[in-house]
């Protein structure tokens, strides 16, 4: 029943906001996603007591054997946690910024919160599509709406690859039913169905297994983004306000990760294994294509587009060397990263708002104006190259000895990516922060207290995360360990 | 007391937070004695607990903390070990550490940065203790990025000039090369032992043969971390440009502590190596050539931190080829003794640069020994120490290393006097320089001239003192000495000696060795004299003047120039090219492509329905969307 609150939380509330009139949006939103974030903490608590408690099902369309099934696993739980840290946080981000028609953008915000906890729950196949392109929508319209001068060609761009996407899953999700085989509930004849155990049960042959991969695989590779499917996203990433930005990085790309692992890895093992060589080959060319392009960025959030993609690709690499230790490694560093990209963007978007740019080479001395900003922006950077004792480094240390584990050679070229974002966030943070003021940056001010009310959180998790990643790691591990029984007897018993 | 040894790291931690958070507003008197209070307690507790372990040989307790990363069998426990090394090491740190903590007191009085100065030294010292104390290669491993991370912030302390900012760069990224191999190495080991603990994995490796491969490719992976920390060829260019940051910094972590970590790495690793000869002797070459490389560089330096930079990176050198010969011990009584001498002539240089008012260069400097007694007296033991002069600490510990290369290789002993000769000519330069003959300054910079306040004279007397008698710590067996840090240390390298015992030399070879070395620095020591005491030789103030070779050896071999044509330039011509023909040129045309197809089809239904194509494939999924959402609410 908990778990249902925390899916239709949002939704109402997304819906109760377009109809509220007045001054008090925002603070409204505020107070629904933390609301939310409360629910998420109880769950939480309940499902360190007993998670079986958590799952809920009941008919959804009959005719099709759709169920409302949901459930929470440990990895589901961290980025249902990471969703509801984040909303609030994004939303006080916006308390600068006065966007036109405010009602809507709040709504949106919190009605794609909303699809995400969806997206992160959901046990049956087609609910999960539906989430899926529901968190796509609100974003869209963001991103199209309150965006920069270039966003409509941009967001045509975005929307385009992520159509292909849903269309290939869509017909690897058609696929994938009228294979099941399951009595009717309630008139008994035989009759198909979305659910998630069915589906794990289904015996399929090696070849489907690899086409139905492939489906599936480009869908969420396109979401992550792996090269070569990614273009969409610096571009997204750039045109979007903040906020968008801040969803899209820190929560959506998750999606696409956490869909490879509870949905593809499990129901298309064969396929998973057979092509998880290639995967790995594109995801360490991404950590090392994406890495280079960043250092020669000019704006600040292409830089962090860019370095966005190394990341994202180490984690899939992660993904497709399927040991404990890399697949611990991803979990807990998609969380690290969620938390680190966000803060970084809003930093971004605090030097934009005061300065009127984000190019790199035209700010400087920052430090000198702002000594906060300064620590803080340090410490979440810290936290992104993976420094020990932030939150970057379990994850990134667990993937590469998982990848390393895999393949000695591949690990050693995702390693690369250590050196690499050393060397393009400190020349961003040196020109940018450091050095004289000028003309630009005298005139900086120092964080307000909503400012300093968003950073010093996503400061104290990066620490906090990085001295006891433990807490993380216990979470997910019976969920990994299970994942890896299931992909294994699998192999085993086909 | 051992139980207790986490309050070794905690307490300089406990000065860094309260000196970080409160930065402008904490008292600076208060600042400066917080940040050493908590090195002196630190150094206390690590004395007790020296007493208690070295009479307990073969104990080696872990302290465990919390399970820091624990994911299947890969177990990594925030834990410390507390044996003869971690001690060494600790007290090393700590005592010199706060000789150095008590001396800023002084140096930084007048920089508006000075709390948080002292945050970052406290933040330095935290990390180097779980560098040391760390019971796995992980700990080890955040240790030893974290204090890359204090030397970035150290050097780049004076944050408005971008060339310190870039030294601080350059600092962080070459030490991010190195620390790739480490973690490499840490992978390897995991996977090969199935533990990180130095425990497993030692009692593990002592039951292997000698030159398994993947033994070797273990350590030369530590090997390159160790390059990056210790700035050994290649990796060794970030060190001189690491002279940015305050003199103090350069003498704590550029001299005395952090670039030691190298070595302790590979001395508690050191049963791998043994197991290892090919990546033994490899050490010991690399030891050797830095060794040499950066003292001739160092002959012709004028800048008195440059010239002591590089006498540094060629100290370390002889540290390596120590290691490599198996001199283990050796290794660690030339850290210790290093460290005293070392940072005793960054202070005094420090105290130097702060009496003439900010200048590095020698050509301006001149006779400073009667404005400057203290300074001179303990700057002069430091340069007799260095030069490995008997009594002095430098020679027993350089003797020592110089012992154990000739058994290994009568070339590597040879080399080895080459380079002692070297470094008794360029510190005799730069003292002749700095203190004798006339001044060569400016009038204000003589009017300037002062001793420094007691807080900086003080920890000189001190660091003078232990330069000297540093050298009985392990005094040789021919002078009826006894060997106490061997004996102290025998415990680490038990596994070692077992399976490859020292070649020991007789005694008239040793004394033979001696007598030649000492002779060689002396005659190195009155060219020098003759030079620039008798002759009055000054550097050229102009480059354009000199000779070609002196040029090369000036400029520093060009390394850093070919490293900038070699690696800076191509990878940031790689990032343009890559954006600009790839990502726009190749996957975006594509992308680009497949949308007009999309738009020009969607032009044939625009015929009947005016609009976007996206708005109406956004209203099908909308649509789809809502349908079932409607059976979902209805359902419920």
């Amino acid at each position: 029943m908990m778990t249902l609150i925390l899916l239709f939380l949002p939704f109402v509330a997304a819906l109760l906001l377009l109809v509220v009139k007045g001054e008090g949006v925002k603070k409204l939103a505020l107070g629904f996603a933390l609301v939310e974030l409360v629910v998420a903490g109880l769950v939480l608590k309940q499902y360190l007591i007993d998670p079986s408690t958590l799952t809920f099902t009941c008919f959804w369309i009959t005719s099709l054997g759709a169920h409302l099934s949901i459930g929470i696993s440990g990895i589901s739980m961290l980025l249902v946690l990471l969703t509801a840290v984040l909303t609030p946080l994004i939303i006080l981000t916006t308390f600068k910024h006065n966007y036109a028609n405010p009602n809507a953008f709040y709504a949106l915000i919190l009605a794609m919160s909303g699809a995400l906890v969806g997206v992160f729950v959901a046990n049956d196949l087609l609910l999960f599509y539906v989430c899926w392109e529901a968190a796509l929508i609100p974003i869209y319209f963001i991103a199209a709406l309150w965006g920069g001068q270039n966003r409509i060609a941009v967001t045509f761009k975005f929307f385009l690859y992520t159509v292909i996407g849903s269309l290939c899953m869509l017909v690897g999700i058609m696929y994938l039913y009228l294979q099941t085989d399951v009595p009717h509930p309630i008139t008994f004849e035989p009759h198909h169905s979305f659910d998630y155990n069915h589906l794990l049960a289904l015996k399929l042959t090696f070849q489907e297994q690899c086409w139905l991969f492939w489906a599936f695989f480009v869908a969420f590779a396109i979401k992550m983004p792996i090269f070569p499917f990614h273009t969409w996203q610096p571009d997204t990433y750039t045109e979007a306000p903040a906020a968008g930005t801040m969803l899209l990085s820190g929560i959506m790309l998750k999606m696409g990760i956490f869909g490879v692992i509870h949905w593809l890895m499990p129901i298309m093992n064969e396929g998973f294994y057979a092509n998880a060589y290639i995967v790995i080959v594109l995801a360490i060319i991404g950590v090392v294509y994406g890495s280079v392009l960043a250092i020669q960025q000019k704006d600040m959030k292409r830089l962090i587009a860019y370095s966005s993609i190394a990341h994202v690709g180490l984690i899939a690499a992660g993904l497709f060397a399927v040991n404990e230790q890399s697949l611990q490694g991803a979990v807990i560093q998609m969380f690290a990263h969620g938390i680190n990209v966000v803060g970084l963007f809003f930093i971004i978007d605090i030097i934009e708002s005061r300065t009127g740019t984000r190019d790199i080479a035209s700010l400087g001395g920052i430090i000198n104006k702002a000594p906060k900003l300064g620590v803080l922006f340090v410490i979440i950077m810290l936290g992104s190259v993976a420094l020990p004792l932030t939150n970057g480094f379990p994850g990134e240390f667990l993937l590469l000895n998982g990848i390393f584990q895999y393949h000695a050679f591949l690990g050693a070229v995702a390693g690369l990516t250590i050196i690499l974002g050393a060397v393009y966030m400190l020349k961003m943070y040196q020109n940018v922060m450091l050095g004289e003021v000028n003309s630009i940056t005298e005139n900086f001010t120092d964080l307000t207290i909503t400012e300093f009310a968003v950073l010093v959180p996503i400061a104290a998790i990066v620490i906090v995360t990085g001295v006891y990643p433990q807490f993380f790691l216990d979470l997910t591990q019976g969920d990994v360990t299970q994942l890896l029984k299931v992909i294994n007897t699998n192999i085993v018993t086909k | 007391m051992i139980q207790l040894v986490w309050l070794i790291p905690l307490l300089p931690l406990i000065g860094f937070t309260i000196n970080g958070l409160l930065n402008k507003k904490m008292p600076k008197a208060f600042a400066g004695i917080l940040a050493s209070s908590m090195l002196a307690a630190a150094f206390g507790i690590a004395f007790k607990i020296f007493l208690e372990i070295k009479d307990l040989p073969g104990m080696i307790p872990t302290v465990k903390l919390f399970d820091f990363i624990h994911v299947g069998s890969l177990d990594i426990p925030f834990s410390f070990l507390v044996d003869p090394l971690s001690i060494l090491m600790v007290m090393i740190i700590t005592g010199v550490g706060f000789l150095i903590h008590v001396y800023s007191m002084g140096y930084m009085h007048d920089d508006e940065g000075f709390v948080r100065f002292f945050a970052y030294l406290n933040l330095f010292i935290f990390f180097m203790l779980l560098l040391v104390l760390g019971s796995n290669y992980v700990i080890m491993f955040i240790g030893w990025e974290g204090v890359g991370l204090c030397s970035y912030l150290l050097i780049g302390f004076w944050f408005k000039n971008q060339d310190y900012n870039d030294a601080a760069k350059k600092a962080f990224i070459m030490n991010r090369v190195g620390d790739l191999g480490f973690l490499l190495a840490i992978s390897l080991i995991f996977v090969t032992f199935g533990s990180v603990e130095f425990t497993d994995v030692f009692s593990k490796a002592a039951t292997l043969e000698i030159g398994i491969p993947v033994v070797t490719v273990i350590t030369m992976l530590l090997f390159v971390g160790a390059m990056g920390k210790s700035a050994q060829l290649p990796l060794f260019t970030w060190l001189p440009d690491a002279m940015a940051g305050p003199t103090p910094v350069s003498a704590l972590i550029h001299a005395a502590t952090m670039v030691t970590a190298g070595i302790y790495m590979i001395a508690r690793s050191n049963i791998l190596y043994t197991l290892s000869p090919v990546t033994s002797s490899i050490v010991a070459m690399v030891g050797i050539a830095t060794a040499i490389f950066a003292a001739t560089i160092g002959l012709a330096q004028n800048d008195i931190k440059k010239v002591l930079a590089y006498s540094t990176v060629s100290q370390l050198g002889y540290m390596f080829l120590a290691l490599g010969v198996g001199a283990y011990t050796g290794a660690l009584f030339h850290v210790m003794t290093h460290a005293f001498f070392k940072a005793l002539l960054f202070l005094g240089a420090g105290s130097v640069i702060h009496g003439m008012g900010g200048e590095q260069d020698l050509r301006k400097m001149g006779g400073l020994r009667k404005a400057l007694p203290i300074t001179f007296y303990t700057f002069a033991i430091g340069t007799v120490a260095i030069a490995g002069i008997p009594p002095l600490s430098g020679f027993f510990s350089k003797d020592e290393i110089l012992a154990h290369a000739f058994a290994a290789s009568p070339l590597f002993w040879a080399l080895g006097v080459i380079g002692a000769l070297m470094t008794a000519f360029y510190m005799f330069r730069l003292f002749f320089l700095t203190f004798f003959g006339e001044f060569r300054g400016t009038n204000a910079q003589e009017h300037h001239l002062h001793e420094s306040p007691t807080s900086m004279t003080l920890p000189l007397i001190v660091l003078a003192v232990l330069s000297v008698v540093a050298g009985y710590a392990n005094f040789p067996e021919i002078f009826g000495g006894k060997h106490y840090l061997q004996t102290y240390l025998a415990p680490v390298f038990a596994a070692s000696v077992a399976k490859a015992p020292a070649q020991h030399l007789s005694h008239q070879t040793e004394l033979m060795l001696m007598a030649v070395s000492v002779v060689c620095v002396l005659v190195s020591i009155l060219v020098a004299y003759n030079t620039y005491i008798s002759k009055k030789v000054v550097p050229e103030a102009e480059e354009a003047n000199l000779s070609p070779l002196h040029k090369l050896i000036y400029n520093k071999y060009y390394v850093d120039e070919m490293y900038d044509a070699l690696i800076v330039k191509p990878l940031y011509a790689l990032s343009r090219v890559g954006h600009q023909f790839i990502e726009i040129g190749l996957i975006d045309n594509i992308v680009n492509s497949l949308g007009k197809i999309a738009l020009f089809k969607g032009r044939i239904f625009n015929k009947l329905q005016t609009g976007h194509t996206t708005f109406y494939l956004f209203i099908m999924v909308l649509g789809i969307i809502s349908i079932l959402a409607y059976s979902l609410i209805v359902k419920l």
